[in-house]
């Protein structure tokens, strides 16, 4: 006989004050509380984070891998962005 | 190493009708080292097989904790001990890590638990084998961990995403299992004569076993083609084997102890140690449920499950208690 299922959540660590929190994996859990001591107990074994963040899977919205194409499509052609398209003279120094 | 069933029936693999484009494709990105995500298009055969693979791999480190957790309580120091207990918590963790990539295949977590629980699903050979004497946590952490590092370091380099990501992860904390189990080998081979051979007695036990977990011989390995071609699988069984031997035979010798294999001898031409013949017939009963210990860790686990089901229920009503007060407050 299958269980019912239990919700799925994203866990997110934050190693170091400074940094962004980084996605680590993903656990089941029936609510926040339970979620953030489990992700404790299977993502910081060895004292991996200062600060963890539990997000229910289900909250998050994913760009679709098929489109990126075409979603991203404007940022490929828009080297202007970079620093390297300009031009400064080496005399000028460092900028 | 996880799939040692799998050959049993090799048709159930036929080729299936998809779209020829797409499938072609996906071998290009498969070729040109790229990841299979979770919502890329994949054969249903490359979705069938992994499940199966990443699951059992999952099996297998739960079920492992049980020859290893039968020691917690009389390890012979309190360092032994906490070695011990954190080694069987990373093991859980383990296992937690590949049912998540297992289930971005498809397959609910607990329909995956449920293979296990019924018996439908294999877990590795090995589990099936008593752990006698304190030695037998030295023997494990140093052969049966060393040959579970030999077979996840290509795995990390599999197509597929998650399941690699998962084993970057389960490497980094792997290591330490192996040389956990050394430390116990090499406190007791040069311990006293009773110690040196408890050690002994151990080595003579798993060595076999061990060798057995890569799986059948490359001859024997039907399956074995698709899952290369699909950078499943890196190396041969054959290969993973003599890899593993090769780098176990000096640290048996600097121990001090003898490998039970009376046919084993350095290839000098070759740069390989050569080892026997294995007992197939063994590892094929082993793996069909006849093994000395299959019962008692089938048995052993669905208790701890039916033993922990008032904790989900639990959980699962003071969730739904919580959520419900927490709309009828909003409205």
């Amino acid at each position: 006989m299958v269980d019912a299922t239990t919700p799925l959540w994203e866990v997110f660590i934050r190693s170091r004050n400074g940094l962004a929190h980084k996605h680590a994996g993903s656990l089941h859990a029936a609510d926040a509380t339970l979620a953030l001591q489990a992700a404790r107990d299977l993502y910081t074994r060895r004292g991996e984070g200062l600060s963890l963040w539990v997000v229910p899977s289900s909250a998050i919205t994913a760009s679709d891998p098929a489109d990126k194409g075409m979603m991203f499509e404007p940022t490929a052609s828009k080297i202007y962005r970079h620093p390297t398209f300009y031009e400064v003279p080496e005399e000028v120094g460092h900028m | 190493m996880y799939t040692q069933a799998l050959n049993a029936n090799p048709d159930a693999d036929a080729p299936q009708l998809e779209d020829a484009a797409l499938l072609a494709r996906f071998e290009a990105r498969v070729a040109d080292e790229a990841r299979i995500e979770p919502n890329d298009f994949m054969p249903a055969a490359y979705r069938r097989t992994l499940t199966r693979q990443i699951s059992q791999h999952a099996h297998s480190e739960i079920i492992g904790m049980q020859p290893e957790g039968n020691w917690i309580t009389r390890a012979p120091s309190l360092r032994r001990k906490a070695a011990l207990l954190a080694k069987v918590q990373d093991e859980c963790g383990h296992g937690l890590y590949l049912y998540a990539a297992a289930e971005t295949l498809g397959t609910s977590r607990e329909e995956l638990v449920d293979q296990l629980l019924s018996g439908k699903a294999k877990y590795s050979s090995i589990f099936n084998y008593p752990t006698q004497t304190w030695a037998d946590i030295g023997a494990i952490g140093w052969l049966v961990d060393g040959a579970a590092i030999m077979n996840q370091i290509p795995l990390c380099r599999c197509s597929y995403g998650p399941y690699a990501r998962a084993m970057i992860r389960v490497c980094k904390e792997e290591s330490f299992h192996q040389r956990q189990g050394y430390e116990i080998m090499l406190t007791l081979a040069r311990g006293s004569a009773e110690q040196k051979e408890m050690a002994q007695d151990a080595l003579n036990r798993w060595w076999w076993p061990s060798l057995m977990m890569f799986g059948p011989p490359d001859a024997a390995s039907a399956h074995s083609d698709t899952s290369m071609c699909w950078k499943i699988k890196r190396f041969s069984n054959d290969e993973l084997r003599q890899k593993f031997v090769d780098a176990t035979v000096p640290q048996a010798h600097f121990l001090g102890l003898t490998l039970p294999d009376p046919d084993l001898v350095f290839d000098e031409a070759a740069g390989h140690w050569r080892y026997g013949t294995i007992d197939w017939e063994e590892f094929k009963q082993v793996v069909a449920g006849n093994g000395p210990c299959n019962r008692d860790r089938l048995a052993t686990r669905r208790k701890a499950h039916e033993d922990g089901a008032w904790v989900r229920e639990a959980a699962r009503a003071f969730a739904e208690k919580r959520a419900a007060a927490k709309t009828a407050a909003a409205a």
